[in-house]
């Protein structure tokens, strides 16, 4: 069955994104360095835009669908686990902060992997990096997408191709033509449509319950451990939760999509405002959102399929346009996602491995066209791919978000404020960590009770300490960036 | 040879304090959590309907951090110019 008055507000929704990725066109057509406006939307973003980009970006479809359909499996300790995703909002533009934007702007770097060829002076370094970006982000923009038309096809009875082509053809006519800039301006709807509908759904969920008090009764009467923090089956050991800290808040620093962010605004007033109002926003989704999931289960009881938990939920207790407005959001969550995906790959081929490998000569025409053809290329692949996904994309996806981490985190934050980090410290550091972190996600993934990123981060951080000291006097390094 | 960046002693200074919020953001997080929330959920005592443990660590954790957070960019944190040409010598 089609619900047209849940499918209007979606529509409304794709029409303005549209017109916003024309009009950032205009200013790519306009500006005068092409590079600088197409991947980094010319630095001039301010502190609403950059909180929401780093919000949107970061919150994907897990957060909208896959993260209230756990909890509604496990209760309130999935909740208190989602709440270590509260330092992505602050710790990552504190960290990055002004060093990363002030250093940046000195090497000129479009991308981090610029940055991290000017600070080591490696070209192994750069492929190490444009490989792991490439293959990493490619295999999880195609989950995303895959997300997206599921998406589409559940909200309006559409098959599957055509949703898919729905939701590829919004997505990759913006950011084709309006680049870094459509992606902020249509990440800062985005973002605002997910903070409202989270909202929404919260207070309709609540009343749909009869008040809280009444909802933790019933869960109580179901089971009691749905209310304590270990889980409605005591699988969530503190150690095990507290090791998602790691990946999903402290090592949210080394994931390339949101590092290239901290070096695309405009002055430290933004870095200021996008620290509070990112904090803000993100504490609301994934609260939200995750509670969202628990209170559901005395609302609408026997859901099956966890992915099926937020859209069948929203149907039931909204009325239908406040539905459709709900339902926005995990849309433009999976869409913010994906768009910053594409741009970061798309400038990894450009910026990375054509203009440093292939032909540094480049004109400005050339450079454009290429641009706009990478672009175009690596967003049809990724739509062919998610017409019938292959095993080793959708593993690789697993791999993505820890293994971006094990290899960038401490490359970029060493890079930054230790004066005797080096290439080979790098290098080592890099390897180690994505070699462990895939051996132990495929042997033993909660291996000693703890999150299979934990291990690898500290070993590849142990691992570039020692690397850097032993190999001190074969490297130097300009002082002045310190 | 560029002398000393004082912007670059400022933004140590913040990176620092990110990484004393961050710990204490964990500290209560984690202190409420399994402190308030290890017993009998039937025993939990209630706060606005949420067991004491998820009003503390998860509600009142988090507004209490995005205060502080406030308070430590009003208080400590410095505009400095990212240009070097800005810069003063």
């Amino acid at each position: 069955m089609i619900h047209w008055q849940v499918i209007l507000p979606l529509f409304i929704f794709l029409i303005i994104i549209f017109a916003i990725g024309f009009w950032a066109n205009k200013q790519v057509r306009n500006s005068d360095s092409f590079l600088q406006e197409y991947f980094l939307g010319g630095r001039e973003m301010g502190g609403f835009l950059l909180a929401m980009t780093m919000m949107a970006t970061y919150g994907s479809a897990s957060s909208f669908i896959g993260g209230p359909g756990v909890s509604y499996n496990l209760g309130l300790g999935w909740v208190l686990l989602a709440m270590a995703q509260l330092p992505a909002g602050y710790f990552v533009l504190m960290i990055l902060g002004k060093k990363f934007a002030i250093i940046s702007r000195r090497y000129e770097a479009i991308t981090l992997i610029d940055f991290l060829k000017k600070r080591y002076n490696s070209n192994i370094v750069v492929l190490i990096s444009a490989l792991s970006i490439i293959v990493f982000l490619f295999a999880s923009m195609t989950a995303q997408w895959v997300g997206g038309a599921r998406l589409i096809e559940s909200l309006t009875g559409l098959n599957y191709t055509v949703a898919l082509l729905i939701f590829a053809v919004t997505v990759l006519v913006y950011v084709i033509i309006g680049g870094f800039r459509a992606v902020a301006l249509t990440d800062a709807l985005q973002g605002t449509i997910m903070i409202i509908g989270t909202v929404i759904l919260l207070v309709g969920t609540i009343m749909a319950g009869g008040g809280i008090d009444h909802i933790m009764g019933s869960l109580l009467n179901e089971n009691p451990q749905m209310l304590s923090p270990f889980g409605s089956d005591g699988s969530l050991t503190p150690l095990y939760v507290s090791t998602f800290w790691i990946l999903i808040g402290l090592g949210v620093i080394g994931l390339p999509q949101i590092a290239v962010r901290a070096m695309s605004y405009k002055d430290s007033k933004s870095l200021h405002r996008a620290i509070i109002i990112g904090t803000i926003g993100i504490g609301t989704i994934m609260f939200g959102m995750h509670l969202i999931g628990v209170l559901a289960r005395p609302v609408t009881p026997g859901i099956e399929i966890a992915d099926k938990v937020m859209p069948t939920l929203t149907l039931e207790v909204l009325p239908p346009v406040l539905a459709g407005i709900v339902l926005a959001a995990p849309m433009a969550a999976i869409m913010s996602t994906v768009n910053a995906l594409l741009m970061l790959v798309s400038s990894t081929v450009v910026k990375d491995v054509y203009l440093n490998f292939i032909n540094p000569k480049a004109t400005d025409s050339q450079i454009k066209a290429r641009s706009f053809w990478v672009t175009t290329i690596i967003g049809l692949a990724v739509v062919l791919f998610s017409l019938n996904p292959p095993e080793l994309l959708i593993m690789l996806n697993l791999f993505a978000f820890g293994g971006l981490e094990s290899a960038f985190l401490w490359a970029v934050v060493f890079g930054l404020y230790w004066k005797k980090a080096n290439k080979y410290g790098a290098i080592s550091s890099m390897i180690v960590g994505l070699v462990l972190y895939i051996a132990i996600y495929q042997l033993s993934p909660n291996i000693f009770g703890m999150h299979s990123v934990t291990i690898p981060i500290l070993a590849s951080l142990i691992t570039f300490v020692v690397a850097s000291i032993a190999t001190q006097s074969k490297s130097t390094i300009d002082s002045a960036d310190f | 040879m560029k002398l000393k960046d004082a912007r670059f002693k400022i933004a140590n200074r913040e990176a620092l304090i990110g990484v004393v919020l961050v710990i204490i953001n964990f500290a209560i997080w984690f202190g409420f959590a399994y402190g308030l929330g290890s017993g009998d959920p039937t025993q939990y005592d209630m706060i606005f309907g949420f067991p004491a443990w998820f009003f503390y660590s998860c509600i009142a954790g988090t507004i209490f951090m995005i205060i502080l957070i406030w308070i430590a960019i009003k208080v400590f944190f410095k505009d400095v110019p990212f240009d070097d040409k800005e810069e003063e010598v």
